[in-house]
């Protein structure tokens, strides 16, 4: 049988690291998540310049190359690289604790309020990983580009999204996002204790207006290359 | 109007901690639709004890929905099928003739089954003695009205400590997390002026003592809320983890020389 070790102790006595809680794990994985969250959203927001023509996507992504004398976008790389690390290492150890705190399960159950976004958060999650990485060889490297031409962002996006298949890619991935997002959003909102009575409705609305308009524009992107609407 | 039920029961039966479990099928024949299901299930271990074998364990205690024991997850909910109903408050009415009922022991690492469908809740004990008190230097009682506190919080402070520590959250929990009854505990006394004090303290304690039970992690699905029979909200889990955080920023060990003596 399972005992643990009575930790009797005087108010503020035991000192267990932030990291190693289980609540600071969460609150991890919370601030991660606002930081990726930002991030899709201004990325879904500067891409649409492509709606615009070749000369402003080009010149938004020289921008973006440039600002602050080309430091900006490393400074943006190593915070969002910083946020997925430590994101995926808090998922990982969160799920295992859960894993572990259930080693017989049940013969029947019968959930009353679980979404289907929440009960697959680490899978749309780990295909989000595999989505990144795809999405930095293909637009970032061109390493799985068919025509791939450095510093041409408009041309590569065009000739990116007429292969059907990397297309096809792009919108289960961001259906993907669109649960991970729907309960993310709302469920860093409690993970950090911003709950009551009177935001609560709005808690559930913004994340459902922010996740339908992030993940509408983004697969609205191969939608019209593929449709001759960006050409 | 009372009517009778027959009902086949697939129940956990299980030695004790060591054994293998299984489930076993019984027949519940003639039960009044006014039994509770405690009841109900009373009448099939007279069948069973008749029989010579052993009947089957649960726990129950006040049988009237506040001590917490009747522990059980009845057709795949804790509790059963009613919202803010434990197991003793439960009628035979919310079941059909001909249905049969799977009943199971809650699940979860920290609860190890002791026998059948008994489970042993210590984790939750040792989690409220880590935390889950105010100290009081004993002397004359003082006044009544000498501690203001505001209608509001005291409503807030009474919800909070409704909870029965059943266990029902952990049960449901997909993750079997204890975030619903901690925070329960940890906010009944944070309302109050008595719980100040040791408010900081007390909470990073008992989320440490939860972590060494080896309960899961909460993940927001809100399972725990829909199961508690005593309607502790998902409120109050936020309410904790802005304690905790705010405990975790602001912990300073003791080392003011004014602690030292
Ligand atoms: C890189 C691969 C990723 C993995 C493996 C992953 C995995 C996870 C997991 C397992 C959770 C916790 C599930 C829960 O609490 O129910 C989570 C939460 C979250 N994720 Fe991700 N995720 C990834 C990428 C992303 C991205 C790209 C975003 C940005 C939109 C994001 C935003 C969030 C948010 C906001 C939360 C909620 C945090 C909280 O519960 O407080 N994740 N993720
Ligand atoms: S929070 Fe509700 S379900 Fe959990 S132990 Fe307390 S009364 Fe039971
Ligand atoms: S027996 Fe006491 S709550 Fe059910």
């Amino acid at each position: 049988m399972s005992v643990a070790e009575q930790t009797l102790a005087g108010a503020g006595e035991r000192s267990p690291g932030f990291m190693d809680s289980s609540v600071g794990r969460k609150v991890v994985m919370a601030i991660t998540g606002i930081v990726l969250w930002g991030f899709v959203t201004v990325h879904m927001l500067g891409n649409l310049t492509a709606y615009m023509g070749a000369e402003a996507m080009n010149h938004y992504a020289e921008f973006l190359h440039t600002m602050i004398h080309g430091m900006g976008i490393w400074v943006f790389r190593a915070v969002l690289l910083t946020a997925v690390l430590l994101h995926i290492w808090a998922a990982t150890s969160l799920t295992l604790s859960n894993h572990a705190a259930r080693p017989v399960g049940y013969r029947k159950q019968q959930r009353q309020s679980a979404t289907w976004a929440s009960r697959s958060m680490r899978w749309t999650g780990v295909l989000l990983g595999i989505f990144i990485v795809f999405h930095l060889l293909h637009l970032t490297f061109g390493t799985v580009h068919p025509d791939f031409i450095k510093g041409d962002a408009y041309h590569n996006f065009v000739t990116g999204f007429q292969v059907p298949w990397v297309s096809a890619f792009y919108i289960v991935a961001q259906l993907c996002l669109g649960l991970h997002m729907w309960h993310g959003v709302w469920s860093f909102t409690q993970t950090l204790g911003w709950a009551h009575p009177r935001y609560n409705a709005l808690r559930r609305n913004f994340a459902t207006v922010l996740t339908v308009l992030v993940v509408g524009v983004n697969i609205s992107y191969p939608i019209a290359v593929l449709t001759g609407i960006i050409h | 109007m009372e009517k009778h039920l027959n009902l086949t029961l697939q129940v956990w039966r299980q030695k004790d901690a060591m054994s293998e479990g299984e489930f076993v099928e019984y027949q519940a024949k003639h039960i009044s639709t006014e039994m509770s299901f405690l009841e109900m299930l009373d009448v099939v271990n007279e069948e069973i004890i008749r029989k010579g074998e052993d009947p089957i364990a649960f726990d129950h205690d006040c049988r009237e929905g506040i001590c917490g024991m009747c522990s059980m997850v009845i057709n795949g909910r804790p509790h059963g099928p009613k919202e803010r109903t434990t197991t003793c408050q439960l009628h035979m009415r919310s079941f059909d003739d001909g249905d049969t009922i799977t009943i199971e022991p809650w699940r979860a690492k920290p609860f190890p089954v002791i026998r059948d469908l008994i489970v042993d809740r210590g984790a939750f004990d040792r989690i409220i003695a880590s935390g889950g008190f105010i100290s009081v230097p004993t002397g004359a009682p003082q006044d009544a009205n000498a501690l203001p506190v505001s209608k509001q919080n005291s409503d807030l402070a009474m919800d909070a400590a409704a909870c029965i520590g059943c266990g029902a959250c952990v049960a449901a929990c997909p993750n079997a997390s204890a975030m619903l009854f901690l925070s329960a505990k940890v906010s009944h006394l944070g309302y109050l002026p008595q719980g100040q004090p040791e408010r900081y303290g007390r909470v990073r304690n008992m989320v440490s003592q939860m972590d060494a039970e080896a309960f899961g992690t909460c993940t927001n699905h809100g399972e725990c809320e829909a199961a508690c029979p005593k309607g502790i909200t998902l409120e109050t889990i936020a309410r904790m983890n802005r304690d905790y955080i705010k405990a975790s920023l602001t912990y300073r060990p003791e080392i003011a020389s004014g602690g030292a003596g």
